[in-house]
């Protein structure tokens, strides 16, 4: 008994104690391309945060000797604008740093709307199963079957005029709004984990030892399918990110001065021709932002897959 | 330590026999006129009641499950006792209704398709059966323990393993964290595990599987629970650790006091660890009495057979195995003979018209559900 526990022992030893998501970094570490989809996700975070307490412009500051006498947009490092001004002479970096703020905040408050009611609704489905799996699945289905734009611009409409509808510079409407209609994947994996993970004799061996139901779904079943939950917000958000780009660029959104990507490629598309700039740059930006999620996402879904282990 | 427990250390020497201890008489020194007197009274009396029952008692335990194809009946009618402290052999091919019978005496047969549709378990003189849910959740970890047969698959692997033996403790004897984790090293390093402070924040892909069923009977004895159902605990495992982890549930049932019910298709391990045994077939108890007088005199053809189907050493090489033809009967269907009767070598026409009941033998607490060896009858 000594023995086999201690050659046991000494071989467990040799190699540092790992966990299953400690094992999981070092396997996304590897993974070159996540890992720069994962700094540029980092940058456009710390721009969105720190960006427009550093420009010298606020991002509705007109140029005023433009405003005198107007002579359109300005070229990419004209007149001290790095990235140019747009027709009204504001600068257009100051504008795109203020759109990665709005954007990575869609990409928060729309996932987060998406945990709060995807993860508990896909629970209780796949935990209970039966008649309730029934219901919730199949409000899941009509969720998933309305058409999101006619139900985002619905809602939109309706509130306009409340608190609720102008907080946030009307932007906390068009977040929620879509988080209402992008959570139903996320409760469609969750119930599909939950009605596998059920099975497993771990949750026999928690109810042997008198384990609370509750406590079983959420300290025993939940942190077994995180993995696949963290790949899916992380896979939804380039989703959230263009939504609201697309509803801004329909005039869906933020109320002027404040622009969102969308609202810049809008107001660009008029100058396509002659000043391109002010298309390229934001263009460039959501490019950037969608991509970098996209390859950090995939990046997590090929480190937390458990059958992918030892390979690359 | 109060004197019930002394008792039930004790009976773990020769826990046997039901001895039932002698009258216990009022003490003339005691007055039923003044209240303290009555109360020693009372105490005594509980004390006499305590020692006269047993700690388990399943009367007519059937277990049903409802399939598409019809209703399978699991356990058919099961009757079994249980002295504090003693360990009972559960021995039968797979799917005889073993395991069901252990889910059942935890109500943790899945439901549905399962269902306990009759029968009492009096459980330290409580019928478990008329508990509520929340109830039975307290007994479940705190008086009644489970190791499962696969060690592999039963630990959660995204919990270390101090969390996943603490648990228990936290939920049943309401120890703060740290109590909680002190209770779990010491459990963990009286279940042999080295280091155990150490280990504590490990996972379970990095234990091994002997010390992973290890774990799981540190979990299971985490709130030193009375009974301790052990459902092949050693099937998954190479048979170096078999014998490891059987003494170590030896040993720890012996410390504890911990009446055991050891599920097993290895009559080996039966013999060696088990003070009675019942032999289980097609849902029902065929055979059981005192291993020792199981073992040398069986008195039903399926026990026979399961013992001569164990390969031995002292036979020449080349022979064949001898094996029970056939197959287990359907348990869609059953009554109106001997469920064993289409397997059975010694069958007669009195076995295919009516079901034997478990009727005594010579020895003490040895009966056999079979026509053919009772008192008359044609097998000696």
């Amino acid at each position: 008994m000594a023995v086999q526990s201690t050659t046991v022992d000494a071989k467990v030893a040799e190699r540092p104690p790992a966990s299953l998501y400690r094992d999981a970094f070092e396997r996304l570490r590897k993974n070159r391309l996540a890992i720069v989809g994962g700094f540029i996700v980092i940058f456009l975070v710390l721009l969105a945060i720190v960006g427009p307490f550093v420009t010298p412009y606020g991002y509705d500051q007109l140029a005023t000797n433009q405003v005198r006498e107007f002579r359109g947009p300005l070229n990419p490092g004209q007149g001290g604008h790095l990235f140019g001004t747009d027709q009204l002479g504001r600068d257009l970096m100051s504008r795109i740093m203020d759109g990665a703020r709005i954007s990575m905040t869609v990409a928060l408050v729309v996932q987060v709307t998406v945990l709060l009611i995807g993860v508990p609704l896909g629970a209780a489905a796949g935990w209970f199963g039966g008649r309730i799996d029934n219901l919730l699945m199949r409000f899941t289905d009509i969720v998933y079957a309305f058409p999101d734009l006619l139900f985002i611009i619905l809602l939109t409409v309706v509130f306009k005029d409340t608190w609720f509808g102008k907080a946030v510079d009307g932007l906390l409407l068009v977040f929620v709004a879509i988080g209402i209609v992008s959570w139903v994947g996320v409760a469609r994996l969750v119930r599909g984990q939950l009605l596998s993970l059920k099975e497993t004799e771990f949750v026999e061996a928690a109810r042997a030892i008198g384990v609370p139901d509750r406590r079983i779904v959420t300290r025993h079943l939940l942190p077994n399918s995180i993995g696949p939950i963290i790949v899916a917000i992380t896979l939804g958000i380039p989703g959230a990110i263009l939504a609201e780009s697309l509803l801004a660029f329909i005039g869906i959104g933020a109320t002027p001065p404040r622009a969102s990507w969308g609202t810049l490629i809008l107001d660009g598309q008029i100058w396509m021709s002659s000043e391109p700039h002010l298309l390229l740059f934001p263009a460039i930006a959501i490019a950037l932002a969608l991509l970098s999620f996209t390859f950090l996402g995939d990046g997590l879904r090929d480190a937390l897959d458990p059958k992918l282990k030892g390979k690359q | 330590m109060t004197a019930t427990d002394d008792d039930r250390r004790a009976d773990t020497g020769s826990p046997a026999v039901a001895e039932l201890p002698e009258a216990v008489e009022l003490p003339e020194s005691i007055s039923l006129e003044t209240e303290e007197g009555r109360r020693l009274a009372s105490q005594l009396a509980d004390e006499k009641t305590k020692h006269a029952r047993k700690l388990l008692e399943v009367r007519d335990l059937k277990t049903q499950f409802f399939t598409k194809d019809g209703v399978v009946h699991a356990v058919d009618g099961v009757d079994f006792e249980l002295d504090y402290g003693e360990t009972l052999g559960l021995v039968g091919e797979s799917g005889c209704g073993k395991s069901v019978t252990a889910l059942s005496l935890t109500r943790l047969v899945p439901d549905p398709p399962g269902k306990i549709v009759s029968g009492e378990i009096i459980f330290d003189g409580v019928n478990i059966m008329k508990l509520s849910n929340e109830e039975m959740r307290l007994l479940r970890g705190k008086r009644i323990g489970f190791i499962f047969q696969d060690p592999m698959t039963s630990l959660n692997p995204t919990l270390t393993i101090g969390f996943q033996i603490a648990e228990s403790a936290r939920l049943h004897l309401g120890l703060s964290n740290r109590a909680a984790d002190d209770r779990a090293v010491e459990l963990l390093s009286k279940v042999g595990i080295p280091r155990a402070r150490d280990r504590m924040k490990d996972y379970p892909h990095q234990f091994s599987g002997g010390m992973r069923q290890r774990v799981m009977i540190a979990i299971a004895l985490a709130c030193d629970p009375m009974l301790l159902l052990a459902d092949e605990p050693t099937t998954a495992l190479d048979v170096t650790i078999q014998a490891q982890i059987l003494e170590l549930i030896r040993s720890l049932s012996d410390e504890f006091g911990t009446a055991v019910i050891l599920i097993t298709h290895d009559l080996g391990i039966a013999a060696g660890m088990c003070h009675r045994v019942n032999v289980m077939y097609a849902g029902q108890i065929v055979e059981t009495g005192l291993v020792d007088d199981l073992f040398e005199n069986p008195r039903m053809p399926y026990a026979w057979g399961l013992l001569d189907s164990l390969p031995r050493l002292d036979e020449e090489r080349g022979s064949r195995l001898r094996t029970i033809e056939g197959m287990p009967p359907d348990l869609l269907r059953t009554g109106g003979e001997c469920r064993f009767a289409p397997r059975c070598p010694y069958v007669r026409d009195v076995c295919r018209s009516a079901e034997p009941e478990l009727t005594p033998r010579q020895e003490e607490l040895h009966m056999a559900r079979c026509f053919g060896t009772e008192p008359g009858g044609w097998i000696q």
